[in-house]
């Protein structure tokens, strides 16, 4: 029991540092331990990590400079209608944080983060800039086809950056490597639905966000090891509300917000904030080719987003579902400003809400919000209004 | 002597420079700026005659007068002309008010009304009818110099007292406001030439006969320069409303890069937050303009931006940067928009903030906006002027100088205790260069 | 455009549209199909060889701004709980939808029968037509472009659009028509966009004479109307365009420069390149700005979003559905960053611009985000004089005319300077 105690400590102090530490101190030292190992940044959300780790490299998740950074010469590179996040990420380079980063990856999910590619291209043309295309066709043979494709050309330009050539076992190898890190994430995700309480959503958070630095392996043991440490503690349940967290899966929300939202008497059962690292439900192939495999993965497990084309009939019954499969009470929709698809989707979204009769509420932040109090209050009448008077 | 005006128009004051034949600045002034711009642009262009034949009178008595002499006599001199024409106001003042005394809405009450007004305004009369002992006076003029701002906080003082059931304050005021803005629109009477040497007799006592006799004699001399004007250039926010031909008219944006050049020659980057904009321009070595950026749609950043911080902590906007340098912890402010800016307010001070902190980090959030404007335009480079009505907040500067060393390096810092004049200045040289360009011609 | 100075091809080009729409608002009558697609990436060719009607719900946000309508069509969406912060061009429609969707002409547009997404260098139009399939109840069949992220059209990319327009767009239409897809009308139509393109480009390079006949970025709108919408790959358009290149010519024989909204443009004293596109809502207002100050925009890249023509491509009638994937991937929009300050480098040299100025719209991310940089590259380039100004395309709460006409001021007083010698290199 004290065991367990201080493992949880040590495993969310060890997170915390990670996701505080924007010298990334950790990618340093893996590449001390790595002579001559190659990090790769990756913007959200789409990154096939797989590729990366099968040519020896690390791939690193990349989210803008939270809310630690002042951004000064970030905000002389976009007008005041854009999100906060390409800012963030120019400080970051600017001011020589992602020096240790020896390649950028922009995977399509919009507008801003596809021309942020081409910024990195002009601007730091001695390092790879790679905007990865996703298929917005989901038919195998045609989006399908390309989007292997790409990934191949993808993987080209990690083999001529590491120095490495890539088998097509070693990327079997990867991408097992990979299903057994989705597995470990979905058994987090699990009890959270289950017992939220035993998991609180900024530990969780912090817990996965370590993911986004670590070598898949080390997180996979950090998942593991937090897993079975906190079902051992007795934490309290609490009279609690329970939702769903949507439209943050780009720019981060920061810390303090989501601790706000649990503090305010919501539950965070399921949240797409660290989408990025469960885009596939479930497992990819290991057998065949393995670029085909995720690819296929990506066209037939891709979990629904904003940045990726509906193509089923009724737009948000993916979300309906995960209400229903989470057991959420309701939905908040939580969209960084600015945030075009995330933002476009919302009406869409809460009329399919309407439709099955789950409550939501909406609002906006930027990854460097400072102020909660609106937030707090709004998120405590939400979560007072479905616990009270809700179906 | 020819002389030439520039004169720039911004949101909240008037500003005029009128430079003589050599380039020397003869002359400013300074007014509120209201709804009618040409009125605006004609008081403005007037007080910085005004102000130009007290440096032409200085000129004079530089001849037969030490410096000490000097000093003297023409602040005081200046301070009678002022109060003169002070005086003069309020009983435009009180023929106004009377006025709108008359109007139906006030029937009920009219007499007693026209009766307090009178009384209030005389009140008014009898504080400026006597020349104050100097101390008093400069301790005055410290503080605003407009008319309407000056009249209005004693008229409110005394309307305080002057209320009660049956004539309220609201009454009293009401009437006030409706006239101080017909007084700002009507011109004077008398002329400088009458007034200064009223303000000469009123002075008279202190001096003995031959020193005085010698004071007129250099009046006189003044008053006897023809100032030909060489023409005006109008700049700043309206200046499309001003009656001027367009070749008369100049952007701010050249004109404050001139005018941060002829004040500071090495100069190579301005900056200048006002009411209504911010603006980050980069000179070459004459002054002329290379590259600028100015803020969008959004207030944020503007000086505006801090009058609506003041207006929602109660305070005086000359007072935000004295509180705000008081701070030893500054808050970090997110939002620079005016409009959650009161909202953010409320939540900093509610959750038990220092209100110097919180002053602080809204300064230092402004400096942040032009920080990235500075640097889409091209960056900081030495030296480095800093203009505009933000300039003379002096918790704006400390957040300016640290940013520009965190992020620049060593920069020299010029900022002009004229540096509301920055435009008004590039547009009298841009006045003057016209006139040369013309005569070579 | 009102009454003054009215050229043949204006007034022929006003009769194209008008009665474009006159045939939209009977279609459903006629028993004819309405396609709803977007302006950039369009297949305009082939749904004509399909015989259906193309509706561009861009061009509806944008006649509505023109219109003065668009403040309420927004006003609408947001109502229905659309962000402010969201793309205007889409709340716009959404809203003009919702209050009747009646046309610039006064006319109901038709309900699609077929929404066909061409999702081309813009991520906001996925959203859009996910927006608008909830509104009606139709098929929808997608073409995603992929993104010349690297500068270039790779094997794969094309090869993908082909198979989509083979297996996905073809096999739609032709459900949507009950008839086969016809490879020879195809040709035919191909063969005529050649042959408008051909003009059209010849009416944009006009621009290099000094002074400059056109203004190509708010005329270059109306020259690119047909060329980017239902015309295209009609003998209309090739007619119009050869009326159009005539008159042009005309004027370089004779001297002239643009003909503005309010009549023949003054003497030549700017020669820009616009990069973004214009303000809607004060369309009119916002190109006084420069014509006032004898500034006309001599390239622009607006008038490349519906298909860059002047670096060589054409349709090619030998290739039908590869030269329709070269042509979606190489729209403006499609165009990395890179490939951007390329462009717009050579526009200043090409036309012998004196300054490149950014209009950075607040909707349009795909064109805003990164002009910042686009602008300091394109400045260090060519070493002309970079200008800056933000307004919006279909809310007229984003444009301050003030600030706007402030900044275009100061920008070609900055450019006069910088000529007049005044200029520290030329005093030194």
């Amino acid at each position: 029991m004290v065991d367990a105690k201080q493992t949880v400590t040590e495993i969310v102090a060890r997170a915390d540092a990670l996701y505080h530490d924007l010298e990334f101190g950790a990618v340093k030292r893996w590449k001390e331990t790595h002579p001559g190992g190659k990090v790769i940044g990756c913007l959200p959300t789409y990154a096939p990590r797989e590729l990366a780790h099968a040519a020896g490299m690390l791939p690193v998740y990349l989210r803008g400079a939270g809310d630690q950074v002042e951004i000064i010469r970030g905000d002389a590179y976009f007008q005041s209608y854009i999100c906060q996040l390409p800012r963030g990420m120019i400080e970051l380079a600017l001011s020589g944080r992602l020096d240790s980063f020896d390649g950028f990856l922009f995977p399509a999910i919009c507008d801003v983060i596809r021309n942020l590619s081409g910024i990195w291209q002009l601007h730091f043309p001695d390092k790879l800039a790679r905007y990865l295309d996703i298929p917005q066709n989901f038919d195998v043979e045609v989006g399908g086809r390309f989007y292997a494709e790409e990934l191949r050309r993808l993987l080209t330009d990690f083999e001529q950056l590491s120095g490495q050539k890539v088998s097509d076992d070693a990327l079997r190898h990867s991408i097992g490597v990979y299903n057994t890190h989705r597995r470990v994430i979905q058994n987090l995700m699990d009890l959270r639905s289950e017992k939220p309480w035993l998991v609180p959503a900024d530990e969780t958070y912090l817990v996965l966000r370590a993911g986004d630095v670590l070598p898949v392996e080390e997180h996979i043991e950090m998942i593991k090891q937090y897993l079975q440490s906190v079902v051992e503690l007795e934490r309290p349940m609490r009279d609690h509300s329970r939702v769903v967290v949507s439209g943050a899966f780009c720019e981060q929300p920061p810390l303090g917000l989501i601790r706000t939202l649990e503090r305010a008497g919501c539950y965070i059962v399921w949240d797409d904030m660290t989408i990025s690292a469960r885009f596939i439900a479930g497992d990819v192939s290991t057998s065949g080719d393995p670029c085909v495999a995720l690819a296929r993965a990506f066209i037939e497990q891709g979990v629904e987003s904003a940045s990726v084309y509906s193509c089923k009939k009724k737009k948000g019954s993916e979300l309906c579902e995960t209400v229903r499969k989470a057991g959420a009470q309701g939905v908040i929709f939580a969209a960084p400003s600015f945030c075009d698809p995330a933002l476009l989707d919302q009406p869409m979204l809460q009329t399919a809400l309407d439709q099955e009769s789950i409550p939501w509420t909406a609002f906006k932040y930027a990854e460097n919000l400072g102020q909660f109090q609106v937030i707090r209050e709004q998120a405590g009448t939400f979560s007072d209004s479905i616990r009270l008077w809700g179906a | 002597m020819r002389v030439f005006t520039g004169i720039d128009l911004g949101s909240t004051t008037t500003k005029a420079v009128m430079l003589d034949e050599n380039g020397d600045i003869l002359g400013r002034g300074i007014t509120n700026s209201r709804s009618n711009y040409d009125l605006a642009a004609a008081i403005a262009k007037a007080e910085a005659r005004t102000s130009a034949r007290f440096v032409l009178l200085g000129r004079e008595l530089a001849t037969t007068e030490d410096a000490a002499a000097l000093d003297r006599f023409l602040p005081r001199l200046q301070i009678e002309l002022r109060r003169r024409q002070h005086l003069q106001r309020l009983e435009v003042l009180r023929e106004i008010c009377a006025e709108e005394c008359q109007h139906p809405r006030v029937a009920r009450i009219r007499e007693e009304l026209e009766r307090r007004v009178d009384q209030i305004v005389s009140q008014l009369v009898a504080a400026e009818a006597r020349p104050g002992p100097l101390a008093i006076i400069t301790k005055e003029a410290k503080g605003s110099d407009f008319f309407r701002d000056r009249a209005s906080s004693d008229y409110s003082r005394l309307a305080e007292k002057a209320a009660d059931v049956e004539v309220g304050f609201d009454d009293l005021m009401s009437i006030f406001d409706k006239a101080i803005i017909r007084v700002e629109n009507t011109e004077l009477k008398e002329g400088f030439e009458e007034l200064i040497l009223q303000a000469l007799l009123d002075l008279g006592s202190r001096f003995d006969e031959t020193t005085l006799a010698r004071y007129r004699a250099a009046v006189q001399r003044t008053l006897a320069i023809e100032l030909i004007d060489g023409g005006v250039i109008g700049t700043g926010y309206g200046r499309q409303r001003l009656p001027f031909p367009k070749e008369s008219i100049r952007s701010e944006i050249l004109c404050h890069g001139l005018g941060a050049h002829h004040q500071f020659p090495n100069t190579r980057t301005v900056l200048d937050i006002g009411g209504q904009d911010t603006k980050a321009i980069q000179v070459d070595g004459v002054g002329i303009v290379t590259s600028f950026q100015m803020n969008d749609r959004c207030a944020a950043g503007c000086g505006r931006y801090l009058g609506y911080i003041a207006d929602e902590m109660n305070l005086g906007l000359h007072e935000l940067g004295p509180i705000a340098l008081q701070s030893e912890r500054t808050v970090k402010i997110s939002s620079t928009c005016t409009v959650f800016a009161g909202a953010e307010l409320r939540d900093h001070l509610s959750s038990g903030q220092r209100q110097e902190d919180i002053l602080a980090g809204l300064h230092r959030a402004i400096i942040l906006r032009a920080m990235s404007l500075l640097a889409r335009s091209g960056g900081i480079d030495d030296e480095f002027t800093f203009t505009g009505g933000v300039a003379n907040n002096p918790a704006a500067v400390k957040a300016l100088r640290q940013l520009v060393q965190e992020n620049y390096g060593d920069r020299v810092l010029n900022i002009s205790p004229n540096s509301i004049y920055t435009g008004a200045l590039g547009a009298a040289l841009f006045c003057r260069r016209a006139a040369e360009d013309r005569a070579a011609a | 455009m009102d009454n003054v100075d009215k050229e043949p091809s204006m007034l022929k080009q006003k009769e194209m549209i008008g009665a474009h729409f006159d045939r939209l608002a009977e279609a459903p009558a006629q028993g004819k199909k309405v396609v709803y697609t977007f302006v950039p990436g369009n297949l305009t060719e082939l749904l004509l060889s399909f015989d259906v009607l193309p509706v561009y719900p861009e061009i509806n946000a944008l006649q509505s701004a023109m219109r003065k309508r668009s403040g309420d069509f927004i006003s609408e969406a947001e109502r229905i709980g659309h962000s402010e912060d969201v793309c205007t061009y889409v709340k716009c429609d959404i809203g003009m939808k919702r209050s009747g969707n009646i046309g610039p002409t006064g006319k109901p547009i038709p309900k699609p029968d077929l929404l066909l997404l061409s999702y081309t260098g813009c991520f906001t139009f996925l959203k859009w037509f996910e927006l608008l399939r909830e509104e009606y109840d139709c098929p929808v069949v997608l073409l995603h472009t992929p993104y010349q992220a690297d500068g270039e059209i790779t094997p794969s990319m094309r090869e993908y659009m082909v198979r989509q327009i083979r297996s996905e767009v073809i096999p739609a239409l032709e459900k949507l028509t009950g008839r086969a897809y016809d490879e020879d009308r195809l040709r035919e139509c191909l063969e005529l966009s050649r042959q408008a393109e051909d003009d059209m480009v010849h009416v944009l390079e006009s621009a290099q004479n000094r002074p400059s006949p056109i203004d190509a970025y708010f005329g270059g709108v109306f020259y690119i109307g047909p060329m980017f919408t239902a015309f295209r790959g009609t003998k209309a358009a090739v007619d119009y365009y050869a009326m159009l290149k005539q008159e042009v010519d005309a004027r370089i024989a004779r001297g002239e420069g643009p003909i503005t909204p309010d009549g023949p443009m003054g003497p030549e004293k700017y020669r820009l390149v616009v990069e973004g596109p214009p303000n809607w809502t004060h369309f009119r207002e916002f190109w006084r700005m420069f014509s006032e100050e004898g500034a006309v925009v001599v390239a622009s890249t607006y008038t490349k979003v519906g298909g860059v023509f002047d670096f060589g491509f054409r349709h090619d009638p030998n290739d039908p559905l590869g030269t329709l994937a070269d042509y979606c991937m190489g729209c403006y929009t499609n165009r990395s960053l890179p490939q951007r300050v390329e462009m717009l480098a050579s526009y200043a040299k090409k036309f012998s611009a004196d300054g490149i100025l950014v209009n950075s719209v607040k909707s349009c991310n795909s064109f805003s985000a990164g002009q910042l940089v686009i602008l300091r590259e394109v400045e260090k380039r060519t070493g002309i004089a970079g200008g800056f100004i933000e307004t919006d395309l279909v809310d007229a709460r984003y444009f301050s005319a003030a600030n706007v006409k402030n900044r275009i001021e100061s920008y070609l007083q900055m450019i006069e300077q910088k000529r007049s010698g005044k200029t520290e290199e030329v005093r030194a």
